[in-house]
């Protein structure tokens, strides 16, 4: 069945990652601009983590929720305006209550893949403001199908308008995708989305199963930009939806064009699939970890290769970058 | 004879309290008050003998002789409807929700102030691991720009009520450790996790300091954990003061004594330990008196 896929643009949040948080406004203002005009459902603006998630634990923001999210909805007459919250890092009246007042139109409301019932409280919040409210579970491989249903479940009764599965640490295989989005999209009575990154070079292949599993709504970073390997690339997976007949409202050269400016003025080094994204997708550690072991493995001289296999043994979760420096300094003292 | 407490709320924190103040040389527990009396905490109160009721506050208001003093383990709005009532029946009260209506107390830094109180907050698990140590260390420093705590729990430990209440715990917290170390800019992040045998409660504690004494603050953090061990037996430093990217950065774990939650449940333990030092404090203070 040929059905209409929105594309939901991740670029200026997941992006963050790969930049440590430091988005200009400039840089913002522009690509807003240019987005604008081409047919992508919405675009999410924001720190990596997402709202009210600066920190020293994950990395401070340049520019503060409230300029990032302004700039964006000035230059958003089409596509609309999404944000990431993770219940933990941002809360209904410090963050959220805010970010709708500023205009946001989307609230994605996450929780690692076992936890929805945090998110109860916030997707009811965004509902009851009559804003779109989206469930996300990240880090979904680390959920059997059944469990991922059950908590997809969960975040329906919430409120959630669509379930989102990250796949976080980019390992998946073709198969767990298939088998998790059919399990959803046959069992919900909301559109089921995936959000893939490329660390095993499945970004595109992946977010294409999710699709003809029955995804409705695809996450994707023009130039891939996003947290370690990146994202699904979003001009590409354009590309290829547009060969396959699906119906995605994009109008390719402007993506295109998009695509070009961000090579251009967004990103100091091209997002690769390094070897480090590689043994992190091996062991199954969100990619937002990239750069804090990157940068405590050289300061504490350890293999950056071991910390993330001791981090995929912890299994920690998103948010437990603080286990970082504790891992570095226990292989510092076996060497 | 020993001081007359009573429990309102019989989830996790209320049974568990429970089983700690039967262990009490001071406490003894006069009342178990819920509203179920089928439910998995009243089930293990009966099994020790104890007096239930499913009638909430109202047991109490019925027979205000009962207990000197009530642990309020229900839930922040609940607190706010019990506090005036308890007050007007000359009741101590330690409240474990986050309802921040009294004054935060933490054994280690507050105990003789509390004395002085009849409502006593607990603020929050992770604000009892961590705030004790950022006052420690606010006191030998001479400002600390940022403070930054980041709690993570096993799943298992974080029942209905914690899960709901994520919001204020992080709202509570923040308050609490501004309000102990003068630190204004503070930020509370707390993570669940459900790997598989469950972790310890782990909390790590970031400091923004100039120049710090790492030695002297070293000591102060030691001398700190020394005196929460008193009471709370499981806590331990897990990760030594370290100065990294112009932080100072600790963390702590809690193991539970795996009363009515197992051992991982070190959130749960804290709390109720620390609640339970201060009513023994209240008990010995008594004694005192008369």
């Amino acid at each position: 069945m040929i059905h209409k896929i929105n594309l939901y643009d991740v670029t200026l949040r997941d992006g963050s990652h790969a930049i440590s948080h430091q988005l200009s406004i400039s840089q913002v203002d522009e690509y807003t601009k240019a987005i604008d005009t081409t047919g992508v459902y919405a675009i999410e603006v924001g720190h990596g983590n997402g709202l009210g998630a600066s920190s020293v634990l994950v990395g401070q923001s340049q520019l503060s929720d409230e300029i990032l999210i302004k700039t964006a909805k000035n230059n958003l007459q089409h596509t609309k305006l999404g944000i990431h919250v993770i219940p933990g890092f941002a809360t209904i009246k410090k963050d959220i209550e805010k970010a709708l007042s500023w205009g946001v139109d989307i609230v994605r409301v996450a929780s690692h893949c076992t936890e929805a019932d945090i998110t109860e409280r916030h997707l009811g919040y965004v509902r009851e403001k009559g804003k779109e409210a989206y469930g996300l579970l990240m880090m979904s491989h680390m959920a059997s199908p059944e469990i991922l249903l059950d908590e997809a479940i969960k975040m329906q009764t919430y409120g959630a308008e669509a379930i989102v599965i990250l796949d976080s640490a980019g390992s998946y295989l073709p198969d767990d995708v298939k088998a998790r989005i059919t399990l959803l999209s046959q069992n919900l009575n909301v559109p089921v989305g995936f959000h893939a990154h490329n660390n095993l070079g499945l970004g595109i292949s992946n977010s294409l199963v999710a699709i003809e599993a029955g995804a409705q709504i695809i996450d994707g970073a023009t130039k891939g930009f996003g947290a370690g390997a990146g994202n699904a690339q979003m001009e590409v997976l354009a590309a290829v939806l547009q060969k396959m007949n699906y119906k995605t409202n994009v109008d390719l050269y402007r993506l295109l064009d998009v695509a070009d400016l961000v090579e251009k003025d967004l990103i100091k080094e091209p997002i690769t699939i390094s070897s480090l994204s590689i043994v992190s997708a091996i062991a199954g550690v969100f990619s937002g970890f990239s750069k804090h072991v990157k940068r405590i493995a050289k300061e504490f001289n350890v293999d950056p290769r071991d910390i993330f296999m001791e981090l995929g043994k912890q299994k920690v979760v998103a948010g437990q970058e603080d286990t970082i420096i504790d891992i570095a300094l226990k292989l510092q003292k076996r060497i | 004879m020993k001081f007359k407490v009573a429990i309102l709320g019989t989830g996790n924190i209320g049974t568990d309290l429970l089983i700690k103040i039967s262990r009490s040389p001071y406490l003894q527990c006069t009342l178990f008050a819920g509203r179920n009396l089928s439910s998995k905490g009243m089930l293990k109160a009966m099994s020790l003998g104890i007096t239930l009721s499913d009638r909430g506050i109202d047991a109490i208001l019925e027979n205000p002789e009962c207990c000197d003093l009530v642990f309020d383990a229900t839930s922040a709005s609940s607190h706010k409807i019990h506090a005036p009532i308890l007050k007007q029946l000359n009741k101590i009260v330690i409240d474990l929700t986050p309802a921040k209506l009294g004054l935060f107390t933490i054994p280690a830094v507050n105990l003789d102030e509390a004395l002085k109180y009849d409502n006593l907050n607990m603020i929050t698990c992770g604000g009892q691991a961590s705030i004790p140590i950022a006052y420690a260390i606010s006191k030998v420093v001479s400002s600390i720009e940022y403070i930054e705590l980041v709690s993570t729990i096993a799943s298992k430990s974080a029942g209905p009520g914690t899960r709901a209440n994520i919001d204020e715990y992080i709202e509570t917290t923040e308050k609490a450790l501004s309000h102990f170390t003068g630190a204004q800019n503070v930020k509370v992040i707390i993570n669940l996790n459900p790997a598989q045998p469950s972790i310890d409660m782990n909390t790590t504690i970031y400091l923004k300091i100039n120049n710090p004494d790492m030695d002297l603050i070293s000591s102060e953090i030691k001398k700190m954990v020394v005196i929460i061990q008193s009471y709370v037996p499981g806590y331990f430093l897990a990760l030594e003061p370290v100065y990294d990217n112009g932080l100072v950065i600790l963390s702590i774990k809690v193991q539970g004594l795996g009363d009515y939650l197992p051992k991982y449940a070190g959130n749960l333990d804290i709390i109720n330990s620390a609640a339970i030092a201060l009513a023994e404090e209240f008990a010995k203070n008594k004694e005192v008196c008369l």
